[in-house]
């Protein structure tokens, strides 16, 4: 079945294929008591998901046609706050650093995780290992992340920078310089990350048979032929899968930037999420709530449409499976 | 690539002697390079932990002297102690303690419930609200924040740590994690318990829970770690409660902008603060591993 090769699609399948899985049909009264004890089982996660979640949803679209500020009452702006956001700067600045960031951290991220996983498949004396310490910086906060990267990469005394001046090379201004600032935040990322690429590459490979690639042997094909050609292709429900999880995780960073940068130096490394929460709870600022909320929309939108096409793909997919 | 392949492909050639030789001798040599690679890998994904341990146990004049001083020359414990001393450092270990726990017991106890209607207990509607529900796994804090904090105040939330666990607790990845679990359960099993008698909820706790426990484990050691880390609505929920703290917001706000050139106390606290986690992953690895890699992170 399509929906777990690799063991890697899984919660994405499942809404997808969701409709094959239902039970079969029972009849009148049995049906309705067992509705009912559903919606006992559901309830308390529901009214959870309904207060916290959904609610606030639709209260964030309505907050963003409103002037709101911490303080005193609300006002209705209509669709302002949407024109004010597409005429600022900021909002395309902290985006284009989004998209920077994303397209920096996940096609590399997912590639190290690759190889990584190809090195470690098969026998290998302290794989178990290498396969702990590789994963152990995904279960450490976002924030004891930023800070330990802030301190590595700190441009006076930093590791990284002593560790060049042994090689004669003086290290660049990575707290003063935006650009080696971003590029600091983007290197802490793929440490954290590369182990979850490494570990769901890792899980497709055991599904990849090696009657294949005996067969691709047999047929003359070189080491890296045999990569390109069959475990690669083989391996496609992985990527997807990473990818989709990759894009969301870097669309949305902010804890390990918030800690190690906090957007900084001016607005070079701030992403479009740590822009909203700036212009709504920044203590220097002014409390833009309904500014805020309207760039929280625009996260949401975003969020969504990648959704979307996850959901479309495995759909696809499970058709053809 | 593996090793069974390679012999396979000889068998197959059937090559000479001399041939297999230099084959061998080639492989011998790859193997030897994949350790060596494999090594260095794991050394350089190890080091930034292991430079938070030396920075911790340091002096400050060792750590802001030029040179790599690769190992704790003067051995102290003057990091933890000065900002023990100044800031309640014990009061944030405690905060995140009680926050994480009832954030855990929530979270999982409602994620169970609601999974096991999703997989076993047929209902009108079930898939529409499935989608509804998978939707809204992905929407960051920062999406919703205004509204929650608004809604926190108006709910008279804001400013106890309740305003943090309610809303955290809103989660529905372990929905779709329990789920699957359950939809493994055969339904023979759980008619069995039926015509015997048992009602619905009999059935789950009696019969189908006690089946569930690494199910439950996932549940917990991922919920666990998601609040133990959490910073982004903490961030906002308790910005102005600084008795509430819990320790990546103490860590962030306070240690961090009052003590920005200290990182030796910095590196301590953090230290103390990803202990727990660490400790959790290493004995818990196998949950970890299975629960990441069907719900990719939040």
């Amino acid at each position: 079945m399509a929906t777990t090769r690799g063991g890697s699609t899984v919660p994405v399948a499942d809404g997808a294929g969701a409709g094959t899985l239902l039970l079969p049909r029972e009849g009148g009264v049995r049906r309705r008591r067992g509705s009912m004890a559903a919606w006992t089982f559901l309830v308390p996660n529901l009214v959870l998901v309904v207060v916290f979640l959904l609610l606030p949803l639709v209260l964030a679209i309505v907050i963003s046609f409103q002037k709101r500020q911490s303080l005193g009452t609300p006002e209705f702006l209509g669709i302002n706050n949407y024109l004010d956001l597409f005429r600022d700067g900021v909002f395309w600045r902290t985006l284009w650093n989004t998209v920077l960031f994303t397209i920096c951290t996940v096609p590399v991220g997912m590639a190290l995780g690759l190889g990584i996983a190809a090195l470690l498949n098969g026998v290998l004396p302290g794989r178990t290992l290498y396969r702990s310490i590789i994963f152990l910086p995904l279960v450490i906060s976002g924030v004891a992340t930023g800070v330990l990267g802030l301190w590595m990469f700190d441009q006076y005394n930093g590791f990284v920078n002593n560790l060049l001046a042994v090689f004669g090379i003086v290290g660049p201004d990575w707290q003063s310089s935006g650009g080696w600032a971003m590029f600091s935040v983007i290197l802490v990322t793929l440490w954290q990350r590369v182990g979850f690429d490494m570990l769901i590459y890792l899980a497709g490979l055991q599904g990849v048979g090696s009657d294949v690639l005996e067969a691709a042997s047999i047929d003359g094909a070189s080491g890296w032929q045999k990569f390109r050609r069959v475990t690669f292709p083989l391996l496609g429900p992985s990527t997807f899968f990473l990818l989709i999880m990759n894009l969301i995780y870097s669309f949305q960073i902010f804890d390990t930037v918030f800690a190690m940068t906090a957007g900084g130096p001016d607005y070079s490394t701030t992403m479009l999420v740590t822009y909203a929460y700036r212009s709504g709870f920044d203590e220097h600022g002014s409390g833009q709530l309904g500014y805020a909320a309207t760039i929280g929309v625009i996260i949401y939108l975003i969020t969504l449409a990648i959704t979307v096409i996850q959901w479309r793909v495995n759909k696809t997919r499970d058709q053809l499976g | 690539m593996s090793v069974t392949a390679l012999t396979a492909q000889d068998a197959a050639a059937g090559s000479s002697g001399r041939a297999k030789a230099l084959r061998r001798s080639k492989r011998g040599r790859l193997f030897t390079l994949r350790v060596v690679l494999a090594i260095v890998i794991t050394l350089i994904m190890f080091f930034p932990i292991y430079w938070m341990l030396v920075t911790a146990f340091s002096t400050r004049e060792d750590l802001y002297a030029p040179g790599l001083h690769l190992v704790p020359q003067h051995f102290t414990l003057d990091n933890f102690a000065t900002p023990f001393a100044r800031f309640p450092v014990w009061q944030w270990f405690k905060n995140s303690a009680i926050i994480t726990l009832l954030t855990t017991v929530i979270t999982v106890v409602v994620n169970l419930l609601a999974g096991y209607a999703f997989a076993k207990v047929p209902f009108r509607g079930r898939n529409a609200l499935f989608l509804i529900l998978l939707s809204t796994m992905m929407i960051p804090v920062q999406a919703i924040m205004v509204p929650q904090f608004t809604l926190s105040i108006g709910l008279g939330l804001f400013g106890n740590i309740w305003s943090v666990i309610l809303p955290e607790s809103a989660a529905v990845f372990g929905i779709f994690l329990a789920r699957q679990f359950f939809l493994a359960i055969p339904d023979e099993l759980i008619e069995a318990a039926r015509v015997d008698g048992a009602g619905q909820f009999k059935t789950f706790f009696a019969i189908v829970l006690p089946l569930c426990k690494p199910l439950v484990a996932v549940l917990v050691l991922l919920s666990f770690m998601n609040e133990w880390n959490a910073l982004s609505w903490p961030l906002i929920a308790l910005f102005s409660n600084e008795a509430l703290f819990t320790l990546p917001l103490g860590i962030v706000t306070d240690l961090k902008s009052q003590y920005t050139s200290d990182y030796g106390a910095i590196m301590a606290i953090t230290l103390l603060a990803i202990t727990p986690m660490v400790v959790l992953f290493l004995s818990f690895q196998r949950y970890f591993v299975q629960g990441l890699a069907r719900t990719g992170i939040k």
